[in-house]
């Protein structure tokens, strides 16, 4: 915490929400006994860059047991999707984040509000990090009305303030995401934007051209790349020449940080977040983890990788029993208030999974909703030449 | 990720009793389209040492929706290569091969994913053999599942018929049944020109019973040969790919009703066989189109220019309806999605509106 600007570090104290948390120090058994401690980070990795982030994090009681709500809520989430997918109610595709959670938290945990996220189908943490209620998300899955896209977009295409989804299409969310930090700059707001994508999106050429311009025009935008091991059934080396990620945008400076830690990952993101605000241009951060679920629901995941490597990560490296045990052992939280959000984040998905079963999908007139923001035609044709529908407008138009 | 579809059902209940044109006699065992694609590329491997197959996860994986099952362990990392997420650079890494010689069988997981890759598909495969003057042939096939699938939304659920259909250079073929499938890939591989192939994933698992004339390793179909799976004197239904089994049910039911479609079953929509549909219609003096793509200057809108612009204009009752996809992005909802995608009420709908002669008066269902 010392090491980072103190603008960033004010923004961040203002990030700190403080409502649900106990206070740190207490006499009372139940609380925790430490107000803050402080952690050393595996070592991070430069690409071009003389100095990196703070290696070590000073974490506080009530930061610790935000950061663990947070994990736990989006491994509650997936966990409550896959079940919803199996009972056949969440349809098509859908990919889970169980075992990334720490690079979406400890980011979240970094940026200031007028930062903004782009990523791909694997977005339901994210989304949920960005604003969106629990029931939001999965009633979204579900496809109901109470989602946050109403239930048109499903699973890989969930939106909110600052965070542009949801995308289907691998490797296309980066440029875009080069061009909302685009946007940061022309309009001087000083955000920053984070575009995430995984070790197989990596090798997209529309990546290495967005990098291009961005270094050319010092857009301020963090490639991120998650690297979880696989793209679907194919192992980082065998699609990626080079697998240091966050070498690979040359001219761009980079940097490779434990994914599976939510400290790591939270300082490399205020770092990336000061790098950025100076005008140095974009950054390249490779966040090393992990996906224990097959690459969406349909695939076992287990053909091209062994159990026993997944039941590996799970024991030696999991983002939240690593990051429980070391918030306990430094005595910023007890079992008891972690109990507490384990039962409160049951109790929030539970519920929240209830109604996403069930909300009512939005009316069949929405079929032709909001396909224009300004509709010039008067119908939408439908199957029939007979059956012509009304474009609707279902969203305010300002 | 193969996705088990309803719609197939249909068919499967059909099967003992439908009889195929172009079948000789005895049917053997039922065999599914996703096998029939595996026979043809297997057997075209065999026959042709230049043929290869390229694209994500074909090889390894067997292929994310399996059509490439076995063909890595028979024939190793030289002729079945997994390639990374990079659809324009192996793409155009297959046209490249195709120039120099080579029989690239270039599949793209979904047609979707094509869209990265198009210019490659257009500007280097459809152009180079007449830019060349016929100094380069191109000689490789894209093939993949193309169309609607199911709950995927809208970046994942589209038809690409139309737009390939409409480019010069390329030929385009949309099998609906195995014996399509088989025939028409096999045709695409050995063919001199670049080929689109757009089969669909929820055909993929759906048994069709194949005759053993269309299981030999020789079985080819020619381009731009339709096929009649119905006769019919009142109506005629043109169709192609998934559409095919919309239009085969509605038809099914619409002889209950005495009414008999001629359900016409384009295989290729480039070139498109308008032969076929013009003496179907010279029969019938109605028609009816059935696709899952958009209206917009689609297959349907294609075969009503073709119709105005030839005689067979004169030997029309009625004006002619396409039954088409709505003209909307493929929304995830269930309700929604089933409103966007043409269903057997819909061809039964159109019938009898055309039938009717009267396009305000059928009723759309
Ligand atoms: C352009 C494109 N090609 C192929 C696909 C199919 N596809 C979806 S996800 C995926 C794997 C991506 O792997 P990675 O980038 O490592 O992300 P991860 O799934 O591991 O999060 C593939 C091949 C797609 N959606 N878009
Ligand atoms: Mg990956």
């Amino acid at each position: 915490m010392s090491k980072i600007i103190p603008s960033a570090a004010k923004l961040f104290a203002a990030n700190t929400v403080s409502k649900s948390v106990s206070p740190a120090v207490s006499t009372n058994k139940k609380y925790s006994t430490k107000s803050e401690a402080t952690f050393q980070i595996k070592p991070f990795k430069l690409h071009k860059l003389e100095s990196g982030p703070a290696t070590s994090a000073t974490l506080t009681a009530e930061d610790a047991l935000k950061l663990y709500e947070r994990l736990a809520i989006l491994r509650r989430i997936e966990t409550a999707s896959g079940n919803l997918y199996k009972e056949k109610i969440i349809r098509g595709f859908c990919h889970l984040y169980s075992g990334q959670e720490a690079v979406a938290v400890g980011m979240r945990a970094a940026m200031r509000d007028v930062d903004s996220v782009i990523t791909a189908y694997r977005c339901h943490g994210w989304t949920y990090l960005m604003g969106v209620s629990v029931l939001g998300v999965l009633s979204e899955l579900t496809g109901r009305r109470t989602g946050c896209s109403r239930g048109k977009g499903g699973s890989m295409h969930l939106y909110s303030k600052n965070f542009y989804g949801g995308n289907g299409i691998v490797g296309a969310q980066v440029p875009l995401g080069a061009g909302v930090a685009f946007a940061h700059k022309y309009r001087g707001d000083g955000g920053v934007c984070f575009a995430l994508y995984g070790d197989g999106a990596a090798n997209q050429g529309q990546l290495f051209e967005a990098y291009n311009m961005a270094a050319l025009w010092d857009l301020p935008c963090v490639f991120v790349c998650e690297n979880n091991g696989y793209g679907m059934g194919t192992s980082v080396d065998r699609a990626s020449a080079s697998t240091d990620y966050y070498s690979r945008g040359d001219y761009v400076p980079g940097i490779w940080v434990d994914g599976m830690d939510v400290l790591a990952t939270r300082e490399a993101t205020k770092f990336a977040i000061d790098y950025c605000t100076k005008g140095k241009g974009p950054l390249v951060m490779e966040m090393e983890t992990y996906r224990y679920s097959g690459h969406s629901m349909s695939d076992p995941g287990t053909s091209y990788r062994t159990r026993d490597e997944v039941q590996e990560v799970r024991q030696t490296r999991d983002p939240i029993t690593s990051f429980k045990d070391k918030i306990l052992t430094n005595n910023l939280a007890t079992q008891e208030q972690l109990k507490e959000i384990d039962a409160k984040v049951r109790t929030e998905v539970d519920e929240a999974t209830k109604q996403a079963k069930s909300e009512p999908e939005i009316g069949v007139e929405e079929l032709s909703a909001d396909i224009y923001y300004n509709c010039v035609e008067e119908n939408i044709r439908g199957i029939l030449p007979n059956a012509p529908m009304k474009h609707l407008e279902v969203v305010a138009r300002k | 990720m193969a996705l088990k579809s309803p719609v197939v059902f249909g068919v499967l209940s059909r099967l003992s009793r439908r009889s195929f044109s172009s079948s000789k006699a005895l049917f053997s065992k039922p065999v599914t389209v996703r096998d029939a694609l595996n026979q043809a590329i297997e057997e075209e491997m065999e026959r042709d040492e230049r043929v290869f197959v390229m694209g994500e996860e074909v090889a390894q994986y067997d292929g994310a929706y399996k059509v490439t099952r076995g063909l890595w362990k028979k024939y190793g990392d030289k002729r079945v290569i997994d390639t990374p997420i990079t659809e324009m650079g192996f793409a155009g890494i297959a046209v490249g091969a195709a120039f120099a010689g080579l029989r690239p069988i270039c599949e793209f997981m979904t047609f979707n994913f094509s869209m990265q890759a198009i210019d490659h598909i257009i500007n280097s495969a459809a152009k180079t053999f007449y830019m060349s003057a016929g100094a380069v042939p191109v000689p490789i096939v894209f093939r993949g599942p193309n169309g609607a699938a199911s709950g995927v939304a809208a970046q994942h659920s589209q038809c690409f018929g139309a737009w390939f259909a409409h480019c010069p250079g390329l030929k385009v073929v949309m099998p609906y049944s195995s014996e399509d499938a088989k025939g028409l890939l096999k045709a695409a591989i050995r063919d001199p020109d670049p080929v689109v192939c757009l089969e669909n994933e929820m055909l993929y698992g759906v048994p069709f019973p194949m005759s053993d004339e269309a299981q030999s390793n020789e079985f080819v179909l020619p381009f731009g040969k339709a096929k009649v799976e119905r006769e019919g004197k009142h109506i005629t239904v043109v169709c192609a790919g998934r559409a095919t089994d919309t239009a085969l049910i509605a038809a099914n039911e619409l002889a209950g009703k005495g009414i008999e479609c001629e359900v016409i079953n384009l295989r290729s929509l480039r070139p498109l066989d308008f032969d076929t549909i013009a003496r179907s219609v010279a029969k019938t003096h109605h028609i009816v189109t059935v696709e899952q793509g958009w209206p917009s200057c689609g297959i349907g809108a294609e075969i009503c220019a073709r119709l105005m612009e030839s005689s067979t204009f004169f030997e029309l009752d009625a004006p002619v309806w396409r039954v088409t996809g709505a003209d909307v992005p493929m929304p995830y909802a269930t309700t929604l999605e089933a409103l966007a995608l043409p269903r057997p009420p819909d061809v039964l709908a159109a019938v009898t509106g055309v039938l009717g002669a009267r396009i305000d008066q059928a009723s759309a269902q």
